[in-house]
């Protein structure tokens, strides 16, 4: 591109050309970058999507050990009310034995009331463990069938191939509701 | 360029898939006359055009959803809530007026300095089909948003196939898809638009194959004679293109940013309702000089016939027009003159297609009409014959350096070693 320019300016000095050249490209550049944002920025999130961005749900018609599945931003997130013993059991684990170490306690507000997002944190399948008679895997908690991820009473993974726990998504309990998102 | 190319890679590339040297070929030493003005800016301007047509249509399709039921609001959805949506719809909207009034100013070049005449008459019939590809593909965008002008300009343009006898009636059923324009008829439309312009790539690809074959024509419209007359395409008319484009975005920015329905109809902001038909219903202004003319016959085939032939007429325009000297600067005045009323002609039947079909305006559309038929049948046939033109210059260098072409090949050397 610049052979013309370099063979033109090669007498009376290269400066002038250069510069006008330089920052015709830097121009041509600047102008390309701006119509090249909202080109990509068209696919991210639109206003109506990000306006989904909360979930209210109801906690006092669920009982003791049930464990029931709601919509946040489209995916699954499960709502456990734990008992007792899937409390303790929780508790009873040194996190140092769990290959994405997390205290029971920081991932709960209430401890009868766990909340997570439904999604194996290995390539995305739903976990199984919230129907009666579900597959809970070899920790009482859930069990990916896709690739075979297990996960304990507090949702984290304690064996197969997903390198995370099921994350908790951000959210607030007050009279008996909780709002995620 | 390639061969010496210092890259390494780029030349082991170049020796099994000779690319480079192609681009270099076409793009860089790709010898032009070097008399070319601004009105030779308007070819590469369309293609830029349609690429920026391309890339918006595409991230618009993304958004859009083609049913009856969803189309409106999904355009809507595009201008308030998808990021950046609204400058994606306008520019995509504009683009299409804007490819209009580059296309048209190329004709009229065309048409003015004789670049119909062999040996590139192939070349200018490639460039009728795409006028008439990029019609159909335009059309077919504008009954996307499911407005009431999209809806009833579908509803109008597919009935102009019922004229034809027989069987007409079960081509616009078939078109339709059913009794009347609705889903399906909008789910083939969208299929088809996101077709067309990947053709028309291809037409224009044909349309440059042909334009590289003999070079572009030039305002004095005389073959070159040498090198002396002709200059590698870059950097010389890859900078002048450049600054072309420029002042095109200046023009186009200014409507997108402050002025995006200007071109566009109220009407189509509503959406479509196929039970009450707006009161006045005309077509994209691009359409106008054709719907005036189908409009200033008064019988259904005869109207539908003078439109598509006032396109048809195009391609046959080499062979109207005699005159053995292109560019229209060496021809009579009569030959300026009637360019010029075909101009206004054009101008005068697009502003009677604007307006209702009564009155005087029916009087001015079918002069107007008339005029544009005679113009190629009998006017320039005729002129071509008769008129008698100046002296043709030697060769492209010589207005211009008076002296002859030897310091214009002096000149030249250092150029194509570069």
């Amino acid at each position: 591109m610049a052979d013309g320019a370099h063979t033109a300016g090669a007498d009376d000095g290269e400066t002038r050309r250069d510069f006008l050249l330089l920052t015709t490209v830097a121009m041509g550049a600047v102008g390309v970058g701006s119509v090249a944002w909202p080109i990509i920025d068209s696919m991210n999130p639109s206003a109506e999507v990000l306006a989904l961005a909360s979930t209210e749900v109801d906690l006092s018609p669920m009982s003791e050990g049930q464990r029931i599945t709601v919509t946040w931003r489209g995916n699954p997130v499960f709502i456990d009310y734990r008992t007792e013993e899937q409390i303790e059991e929780a508790r009873g684990v040194d996190i140092e034995t769990l290959r994405d170490p997390e205290l029971d306690q920081d991932r709960v507000q209430e401890a009868k009331w766990l909340i997570i997002i439904g999604v194996c944190t290995h390539l995305g399948c739903v976990p199984l463990g919230q129907k009666v008679g579900d597959p809970r895997g070899d920790f009482g908690g859930w069990f990916c069938p896709c690739h075979g991820s297990h996960y304990d009473t507090s949702g984290r993974i304690r064996k197969g191939p997903a390198p995370l726990n099921l994350p908790v998504p951000p959210y607030a309990m007050s009279d008996g509701k909780v709002l995620i998102g | 360029m390639s061969k010496t190319n210092s890259n390494p890679l780029v030349r082991w590339i170049d020796h099994r898939l000779p690319v480079f040297t192609f681009l270099d070929h076409e793009l860089h030493e790709y010898p032009t006359p070097r008399n070319l003005n601004y009105w030779w800016n308007f070819g590469s301007l369309a293609g830029i055009v349609l690429v920026i047509m391309i890339v918006t249509g595409i991230m618009l399709a993304m958004q859009y959803t083609a049913h009856v039921d969803y189309a409106f609001e999904s355009v809507e959805r595009i201008m308030r809530d998808v990021n950046y949506g609204w400058l994606l719809r306008y520019i995509h909207m504009n683009g299409a007026s804007f490819f209009f009034i580059v296309v048209y100013i190329h004709i009229f070049r065309g048409l003015y300095y004789g670049s119909y005449k062999a040996p590139r008459e192939l070349l200018w019939i490639l460039g009728v089909v795409i006028l008439l590809v990029m019609m159909a593909t335009a059309f077919m965008g504008y009954v996307l948003p499911w407005g009431q002008m999209s809806f009833w300009g579908a509803k109008v343009i597919t009935n102009l196939f019922s004229a034809i006898p027989g069987i007409g009636e079960s081509i616009v059923i078939w078109l339709w898809g059913g009794f009347t324009v609705d889903n399906p008829t909008l789910n083939r439309f969208f299929s088809l638009h996101y077709l067309l312009p990947f053709i028309l790539v291809a037409i224009v690809v044909l349309h440059l194959v042909a334009l590289h074959r003999f070079g572009s024509n030039n305002p004095l419209g005389i073959d070159a004679k040498g090198p002396q007359d002709k200059i590698p395409f870059h950097p010389y008319y890859t900078i002048k293109d450049a600054f072309g484009l420029g002042v095109f975005f200046l023009f186009f920015a200014w409507v997108v940013f402050f002025y995006p329905n200007f071109f566009g109809e109220p009407d189509n902001y509503i959406p479509a309702n196929p039970l009450s038909t707006p009161a006045h219903i005309v077509p994209e202004w691009y359409f106008l000089p054709f719907y005036a003319i189908l409009r200033s016959i008064p019988s259904k085939l005869g109207g539908v016939i003078a439109m598509f032939g006032a396109i048809a007429i195009l391609f046959i325009v080499p062979w109207l027009d005699r005159s053995p000297v292109r560019s229209g600067k060496f021809r009579s005045w009569g030959f300026k003159i009637l360019f010029w009323l075909l101009f206004v002609d054009c101008i005068i039947l697009g502003v009677v297609g604007a307006n209702p079909p009564e009155g005087s305006w029916l009087t001015v559309g079918r002069l107007a009409t008339a005029w544009y038929f005679l113009h190629f049948l009998l006017f320039l046939p005729l002129l071509s014959v008769y008129e008698k033109p100046k002296p043709l210059p030697h060769s492209i260098s010589e207005p211009v350096l008076k002296g002859g072409g030897s310091p214009a090949g002096a000149l030249s050397q250092p150029m194509e070693k570069a």
